[in-house]
């Protein structure tokens, strides 16, 4: 066994910005943005694809960043949950899913909060008024531990019933 | 826990691919990763190399020949999901493909991953069972295909050869106008399957059944046919009676058990959802044989 | 959509001054949205992994795979040599940088076995799967890692304790060597004459209950980082616990160092739900061994650790018997507990005590006894899970009335609403006493109007036609419902410390913590509410021992009442003083002014008036210049609310569910939860604690299993086979609440975080059996598995 792991040099979009990093080849993708990137919105909670708190989008399909290695998002473009307020001002600038979380109380202890808002983002984008059906589909890719996950459901579809391109 | 150290190669042609997997010691396919992730994490695996196939080019798309529609290995489940071809030729997929994990999981995870996983309960190699589909294999030796009967040998064990990549897989479509249901029991959306079972029907103009696919994921090693509940039905106009006897042979194939979730209750579910899965194939059948006849 | 109803005594807010043409902004009561949320929708949140801390070192256990075995050696020279790895620590490596090898208990116990709490880490003998026993210190957590794999370790398998059961039988093995008996301790609570009230009963049924809790399982798992200052003797240690403040007393002592020396910070919190309320083996580990090597050292607990290293709740049986007249009227109960307290002790008995007491519920009960019997097992250690021992008791008796319902052929809500306590009988003595050694007195409450609202909005009437007309669909749709009580709000006191800046800056600091409850804005609005600022000029720091020296922390839905009473208590003395410094500042008398906006200003001149900054600034103090007459330095104070009574909440929850006799399957198709937690300071915060407290008791109903063999090995390890109900599974809540003011405070409020959770099983378990009752099932376990549904549908369909 090699124990000074084997690294590589990568280039990749993350949040818009270009970023060149050297990492280490077992690194998965949720590690690296927090460790390597002070990237730490996004959370790990389980390291086995389950919790859905590490997720985040790579080429703007959401993925759990436990299950991928860093070096795979080499010449991708990442997003995370540092994305989502960009271009709201002040201190409590928030984008309009992240309003809406905070309008319909969607979030308690906030662990699992960035990764969902990263799934919905998915949705929203590729169905703008999506039903109840749907988000609770794709939430079905998260465990909440606080929420019961109703006031989650209740914020998609208050953002999803926003004039398009708001969301 | 993270990973074990290993050495990672991407190559960006089969044929460098194939030529890793030849020569590296103790290499690990990487498609879509999410069964494999998890066991480098929880270090349950540790290759001295990790191979990943994302990059190499030519393994993803799916390809309408006519008479197949052809997957490669390393299409994403999100790209089957919807793909206005698989939805028109291969409903039957495109129903089990919504079953897999979860929207997050699906817009990484290969069928060809899927495949060769193998898990029991996974729904598609469920489907590749069902359609009778063909596998191609690219080794050091050369090409070959195996239909998927051959290729799930046992438990998690696919019929590849060191150093052979699954490249792609065969589907040809049943009949237009033909009956399909896939129902799946499991205890939260998303899960692995208890069971699973899909079922394929083509009646003929008097409305018997002329050809017939049950298959059960989750209940057994591999996916399996259960040839005499297909028997059951062949030739019948599927009525109550026949679709009970289809279902009671579906509720005796040899179950495995464990502490959780026993044989017989496999065995139980089995039949349950055969018996509701019939009727709801039997139903698109006739739906389709009656727009035909409008038509 | 939910709805307020509010009844009862509201307990108006203490105000110096009023005027006729003024209304007061009202924080109290409002759904202001949560002054923590802009941060962690921003991914600004800084949980313990979060914080950056330039180079520090990573730590990794090695955990026992055995249930139970004798450590014959251990090599750690492979280790130790790995690149990277900085430092290995055994036991004996562990032991020279502390003052005991072995953790403190939590709460004290002078009836408790000896010698019954966890090891800082283990190297002779293991006695459950995840034991900590070999420390590794590396550059990263990866090599860390990588150094257990080297470890090497002969182990000698000793004998098993798997179950309570056979933890009693008197050939089983002992679960630790230096166990006196598997019994940690034997206890017996009650009251009144059983014996003959059951001698004299019309009518005695007896059942054997099973009920599992799983474990708490909040998203981010616990973990700690410490900085030992060498120039200071200092050291800080940030963890993600639920009690600051005992856990630096636990390190000060284990570390043999002063308190003042020892601060902990608790960073933002991804939910406790109780396993967070202990000092655990690694939160004195990883202190010790920073100080040792002069470096920060980091461990983050992962989920694979998490399942078998964080506490469970688990295993307890209970057998017995209840006697009832012939309207069903509860004359007693009586029983035997078998609690499972796994491998060790590390806080004590207070769940198995708690479960035990909490029996009788909501419940007029003249005659109890119950006999408790606290197990060892070779399993990871017991302490409470969100609930704490009552969900188990709402099971026991709410199972036991639906059973007195079925025999009697009394409506299962009659018979309740026959049994409950009544309106008039509040308060009402329980006849127990708490751990604090006073009455355990319910305070105030409406049980029967609270089952009757929840009847009212589940359509219990139209009910049976409902249920008629499914079965002749072929579908079996089932109704139930349960009571419950929590005694929330345990003491002794919490505190408070409200100060304001010579900048008009006001910081709020408690020793309550915040585990993602919205405490800071709790909080925040309860001080708003006197202060009469906008809620974002309070600055709100809860679980920092630098910060205020006397904290209790979050646990037993207590920081609502008790921090909130506090600071309720610090409010009205900062808003008081302000107000006669201001008198004499502006010369206008106290009835003549107001506090507003930061400002204390003549009412009928509002502008004239002095910012708080200024008066903090007077109070601040000038060299050798006299302060105000009669006011004392300072513009702040501080809060310790006191009390040894508690609160107690209330609810009554109603589902309806669908069971697939085909394959077992359970569908929630309606839920409704009714709930009076006092004045509520904060409906929307409120019904989410509802939300996912019901959501946790629909876990432990049908889903969450921390499962293990005969040999003690946990055979859920992952969140792929230990199923946390998801989005797909839960249906929306319909939450109602009834505001009764509490007595037993100064702003009448209740806890809540527990609440949602303690009458969810039962409720849906009767309303499951209710579906079956075409195959008589009967159901006397939670949770209860699709697989488990079918073999009593064939045994009820066999006999």
């Amino acid at each position: 066994m090699s124990q000074h792991a084997s690294m590589r040099e990568i280039t990749l979009h993350v949040n818009g910005e270009a970023r060149t990093c050297t990492v280490a080849d077992r690194s998965n993708l949720a590690d690296f943005l927090r460790h390597d990137l002070q990237l730490t919105g996004t959370h790990v909670g389980c390291e086995h694809g389950v919790c859905g708190a590490c997720t985040v989008l790579v080429d703007g399909r959401s993925v759990r960043g436990c299950l991928m290695l860093a070096v795979q998002a080499d010449g991708c473009s990442v997003e995370t949950v540092e994305s989502l307020a960009a271009g709201t001002q002040g201190a409590a600038g928030l984008g309009p899913l992240q309003q809406a979380f905070r309008d319909r109380h969607a979030l308690q202890c906030g662990y699992c909060t960035p990764g969902i808002l990263m799934s919905l983002t998915e949705l929203l984008r590729d169905d703008p008024a999506p039903d109840e059906q749907a988000v609770r589909l794709v939430l079905s890719g998260h465990l909440c531990r606080c929420t019961g996950y109703q006031n989650i459901v209740a914020a998609a579809l208050q953002a999803a019933s926003k004039p398009a391109g708001d969301a | 826990m993270k990973a074990p150290p290993f050495r990672y190669h991407a190559p960006r042609t089969l044929d460098e691919a194939l030529a890793l997997a030849a020569t590296l010691p103790s290499p690990r396919l990487l498609a879509g990763g999410q069964s494999l992730m998890p066991m480098l994490n929880f270090r349950l695996l540790a290759p001295e190399h990790l191979i990943d196939l994302n990059r190499v080019e030519g393994l993803a798309g799916i390809r309408d020949e006519g008479d197949a529609i052809v997957i490669g290995a390393m299409t994403r489940q999100r790209d089957i999901e919807f793909s206005p071809v698989v939805k028109a030729r291969l409903p039957l997929l495109a129903e089990a493909i919504q079953w897999v994990g979860h929207r997050q999981t699906r817009n990484r995870g290969t069928i060809g991953g899927s495949l060769c996983h193998l898990d029991p309960s996974a729904e598609q190699p469920l489907v590749a069972m069902a359609m009778d589909a063909t596998l191609a294999i690219a080794g050091p030796a050369g090409r070959r295909e195996l239909p998927m009967q051959a290729f799930a040998v046992d438990l998690m064990t696919p019929a590849l050869e060191e150093g052979e990549i699954l490249t792609g897989i065969r589907f040809t479509p049943w009949a237009a106008g033909h009956g399909w249901a896939f129902l799946e029991f499991a205890r939260r959306h998303g899960d692995f399957a208890i069971v699973a079972v899909a079922v394929l029907l083509e009646l003929g103009a008097d409305g018997t059944a002329t050809r017939v696919s049950i298959t059960l994921g989750g209940v057994a090693s591999t996916a399996v046919r259960v040839v005499q509940a297909e028997a059951a039905l062949l030739g019948t106009r599927v009525g109550p009676a026949d679709i009970e006897a289809a279902a009671a042979c579906c509720g005796q194939v040899d179950a495995l058990g464990d502490p959780q979730v026993p044989a017989w209750y496999r065995q139980r579910v089995a039949r349950t959802l055969c018996a509701r899965a019939l009727p709801a194939a039997l139903a698109r059948a006739h739906a389709a044989g009656h727009d035909g006849m409008k038509r | 959509m939910d709805t307020i109803v509010p009844s009862g005594q509201v307990v108006e807010p203490a105000t110096a001054a009023s005027a006729d043409d003024y209304t007061a902004r009202r924080m109290f009561g409002t759904r202001a949205p949560r002054i923590e949320d802009p941060a962690l929708l921003r991914g600004e949140g800084r949980y313990l992994d979060d914080i950056r801390m330039p180079d520090p070192l990573h730590a990794a256990f090695l955990r026992s795979p055995h249930a139970h075995a004798r450590v014959v050696r251990i090599d750690l020279a492979a280790a130790r040599a790995l690149p990277g790895v900085v430092a290995v620590f055994d036991a004996d490596a562990i032991a020279r940088e502390l003052t005991s090898l072995r953790m403190p208990l939590g709460f004290p116990s002078a009836t408790l076995q000896k010698d019954i709490t966890p090891w800082v880490l283990s190297c002779t003998e293991v006695a459950f799967v995840g034991e900590a026993m070999v420390m590794v210190v590396a550059q990263s957590r990866a090599i860390a890692e990588d150094a257990l794999a080297l470890i090497e370790v002969d182990f000698e398998p000793l004998p098993v304790v798997h179950d309570c059961h056979q933890a009693l039988d008197d050939a089983a093995p002992v679960v630790r060597s230096d166990a006196a008996s598997n019994i940690a301790e034997r206890l017996q609570v009650g009251f009144g004459e059983v014996d003959a009230a059951f001698a004299a009963a019309p009518h005695v049924f007896t059942e054997s209950l099973f009920v599992h809790r799983g474990a708490a399982h909040p998203m981010e798992g616990r973990g700690v980082l410490a900085r030992y200052d060498a120039v200071e003797d200092a050291i800080t240690i940030w963890t993600s616990t639920q009690m600051a403040h005992e856990v630096m007393h636990s390190i000060a002592a284990m570390l043999g160092m002063d308190q003042h020396n020892v601060r902990v910070v608790a960073p933002d919190v991804g939910g406790g739900f109780g396993c967070k309320y202990l000092t655990y083996p690694e939160e004195v580990a990883i202190p010790a061994v920073a100080r040792c090597l002069g470096r920060p050292v980091k461990w983050v607990e992962d989920r694979a650790e998490h399942f078998v290293s964080a506490i469970h709740e688990r295993d307890q049986y209970w057998d017995v018997d209840i006697a009832v007249d012939a309207r069903g009227t509860i004359l007693g109960v009586r029983g035997r507990l078998l609690h499972d307290q796994g491998a060790y002790t590390p806080q004590g008995i207070n769940l198995p005590y708690n479960a035990a007491t909490s029996v009788t519920g909501p419940y007029r009960v003249p005659a109890y006894r119950m006999d408790v019997i606290i197990c060892q097992t070779n399993k990871t250690p017991v302490i409470p899970v969100r609930g704490a021992g009552y969900p188990q008791a709402a099971f026991v008796m709410e199972r036991m009335l639906d059973r007195v319902a079925r025999e009697l052929a009394i409506d299962r809500a009659e018979l309740r609403a026959r049994n409950l306590i009544p309106v008039e009988k509040m308060p009402y003595d329980k006849g127990l006493t708490n751990r604090a050694g006073v009455r355990s007195i319910v305070d105030s409450g409406d049980y029967a109007r609270t089952q009757a609202e929840a009847l009212a909005r589940i359509d219990y009437a139209g009910f049976p036609a409902r249920q008629r007309e499914a079965r002749a669909r072929g579908r079996y749709l089932g109704l139930g419902l349960a009571n419950a009580v929590k005694a929330t709000s345990r003491g002794p006191f919490e505190s408070a410390v409200i100060r304001v800046s010579p900048q008009g800056r006001i910081d709020l600091y408690t020793g309550a913590l915040a585990m993602g409850q919205g405490l800071a804005t709790a909080l925040a609005q309860i001080a708003a509410e006197q202060l009469d600022v906008p809620l974002d000029m309070i600055h709100v720091t809860c679980g920092d021992t630098g910060r205020v020296s006397l904290g209790m922390g979050g646990f037993a839905s207590r920081q609502t009442v008790m921090a909130g009473s506090s600071v309720h208590l610090a409010a009205v003395e900062v808003r008081n003083k302000a107000l006669r410094v201001g008198e004499q500042l502006l010369g206008v008398p106290l009835e003549g002014l107001r506090l507003r906006d930061g400002r204390v200003e003549v009412v009928s001149a509002p502008g004239r008036f002095v910012t708080i900054g200024d008066i903090a600034r007077k109070l601040k103090g000038a060299p050798g210049y006299s302060l105000p007459p009669g006011i004392t330095p300072g513009l702040e104070a501080t809060g310790l609310f006191q009390t040894n009574s508690q609160a107690h909440a209330n609810a009554c929850h109603a589902c309806e569910v669908e069971v697939d006799p085909g394959t077992g399957a359970v569908r929630l198709l309606r839920y409704v939860a009714v709930h009076d937690s006092g004045r509520l300071v904060n409906p929307t915060m409120a019904e989410g604690q509802i939300h996912g407290g019901v959501v946790h008791g629909i876990g432990n109903a049908l889903f969450e299993k921390m499962g293990y063999d005969d040999e003690a090995q946990p055979v859920t390890g992952t969140f792929a086979d230990y199923l946390l109900p998801t989005s797909t599974e839960v249906p929306d809540i319909e939450v109602v609440f009834i505001e009764t003011a509490s007595p037993t405070n100064p702003i009448g409020v209740k806890g809540i975080g527990e609440a949602g959770t303690i009458p969810v099983a039962p409720a849906i378990v009767s309303a499951i059996e209710n579906a079956l009752s075409p195959w008589n099932v009967h159901l006397a376990e939670a949770p209860v598995s699709p697989v488990r549904l079918l073999e009593l549908i064939d045994a009820s369909a066999a006999a």
